[in-house]
């Protein structure tokens, strides 16, 4: 099930808004589809992100997956607990594998991203 | 893209598809780290249709094999197995493969499927002996069973022997559950386990006699996927990514598979010259010492020099670390010496250590 009160992006990020804080993971999906997932590189607390440009990667077994912003801004929280148990982003995407919590500095960005219905369309779309 | 006889059976299974070497195959049936876990505890089953298959006969199959090999082929006897290597004239690698001898005048070689086309021609070339030389790749399936209770599970579909007493690097061709079979104590896993040739017309057949055997021992069907991460840990090659036509086999650490002493064959003279001369590379194998992963390609350093790189490099379910073989140049080195690998701009540790991994 993807859930309703989150956006996506086409490259699979999930974005929560809190106020201005927006946390940020992977869908379901994307993990499902990665699988076996060891190793999260993630960016430090204080790094400016921009929207739809690359801040991590994330490895599976077979092969390395960018990591895209769905929102700019400044990073204010790491999932530190990722370090050492990567497989948290398998078992719990949407909760304990959520990757950064960032400030946001332009709420209108979040118009850019999918809702869950579009997400879900992009989805069916790419396997098709 | 080509497909195996097997591909519907996998397509039912729910495979996710790779290609490799212009075949479409699996990649995963379930996760690579359940696949691979399950091939070192159980067993698990393979479909490897896609490697080649020449069947090699007439009065100069022997000769023919041999100016080819750089591994001596005169050592063979009857049902056994060689692993060796075509070298060209320059000693750089053709391919590596499994010469089977049926007699001192019929074999079969077993190459790899990304190399069937190159290695026909290679053969068909060098064939001044009048070697009748056929490519049986497309009426051949292989269907490997890899793990400690391979054993176990094959015993009850061939009624007439023990396949325990097949030893290592041996082959019978006999029958499993009635298919004509040449069975082969061999594989690429570092793993007790069989790797079994059928007409491609028997491929379902015989998966399905071994599957639910398989699963019943708590095994699974393994993709290409696992396949690579356990012939990582079994510290094996694999052409086109460790080696290719450009490297020789002293440089990928295949120098014991090069017997030179009182015969003839392609590569040879370049091959001696060159250990003369001094081999300027070697592989090592190395462990990570952080959770960074290296991949093929990624630049190696040791303090601070460039030294070479990453050829092959994955997670390794069975050690819980990252491993992978470096090419770098020769100082022989010493295990237990620390090199760098960049990861994304960045260095990190990694130690040398002794093949295999496991």
């Amino acid at each position: 099930m993807i859930p309703q009160n989150l956006k996506y992006m086409e490259s699979h990020e999930w974005a929560r808004q809190d106020e201005d804080i927006v946390t940020i993971g992977i869908s379901d999906y994307a993990q499902s589809e990665i699988q076996d997932i060891v190793y999260v590189e993630l960016p430090e607390v204080g790094t400016e992100l921009t929207q739809k440009t690359e801040f991590g990667v994330i490895e599976s077994v077979k092969a390395a997956f960018d990591l895209y912003a769905p929102i700019s801004g400044e990073v204010i929280e790491v999932n530190e607990s990722l370090l050492d148990a990567p497989e948290q982003v398998n078992e719990s995407p949407y909760d304990d594998g959520w990757f950064l919590k960032i400030k946001m500095t332009d709420p209108s960005e979040l118009d850019a991203l999918l809702d869950a219905d579009g997400y879900q369309a992009h989805i069916e779309a790419e396997h098709a | 893209m080509k497909r195996t006889p097997l591909y519907q059976v996998h397509e039912s299974l729910n495979a996710k598809f790779t290609e490799f070497g212009g075949w479409e195959m699996p990649l995963q049936y379930s996760s690579i780290v359940k696949e691979h876990l399950s091939v070192r505890a159980n067993v698990g089953l393979f479909d490897l249709s896609h490697m080649g298959e020449f069947d090699v006969s007439g009065p100069g199959a022997n000769e023919l094999v041999q100016k080819l090999s750089t591994n001596d082929v005169g050592r063979l006897t009857d049902g056994r197995v060689l692993y060796t290597l075509f070298c060209n004239e320059t000693g750089g690698v053709v391919d590596d493969l499994l010469i089977y001898r049926h007699t001192d005048n019929h074999y079969m070689l077993v190459v790899n499927a990304a190399n069937i086309d190159k290695d026909l021609t290679w053969v068909e070339t060098h064939n001044n002996t009048g070697t009748d030389i056929k490519n049986v790749s497309e009426d051949t399936a292989l269907i490997a069973l890899q793990g400690p209770k391979s054993i176990d599970i094959l015993n009850p579909f061939v009624p007439e022997r023990d396949v325990s007493e097949i030893s290592f690097f041996r082959f019978v061709v006999d029958e499993v559950a009635g298919i004509p079979t040449t069975i082969s104590r061999t594989g690429y896993t570092g793993e007790i386990g069989f790797e079994l040739y059928v007409d491609a017309s028997d491929a379902e057949n015989l998966w399905n006699v071994l599957y639910p055997a398989v699963i019943a021992a708590e095994g699974q069907p393994v993709g290409l996927g696992a396949r690579d991460t356990l012939r990582l840990e079994a510290g094996l090659r694999l052409y086109g990514i460790d080696m290719n036509d450009d490297t020789n086999p002293f440089e990928v650490g295949l120098g014991k598979f090069v017997k030179s002493k009182g015969r003839q064959f392609i590569g040879k003279d370049a091959l001696l010259a060159a250990k003369k001369k001094g081999i300027a590379k070697q592989m090592v194998g190395f462990q990570m010492l952080d959770r960074a992963v290296a991949r093929g390609g990624y630049a190696v350093y040791q303090q601070g020099e460039h030294i070479g790189s990453v050829t092959s490099g994955a997670p390794s379910p069975s050690l819980k670390c990252n491993i992978g073989f470096a090419s770098i140049s020769s100082h022989g080195t010493l295990e237990n010496e620390e090199i760098d690998v960049e990861i994304r701009g960045r260095l990190h540790s990694a130690k040398i250590v002794t093949l295999p991994f496991i």
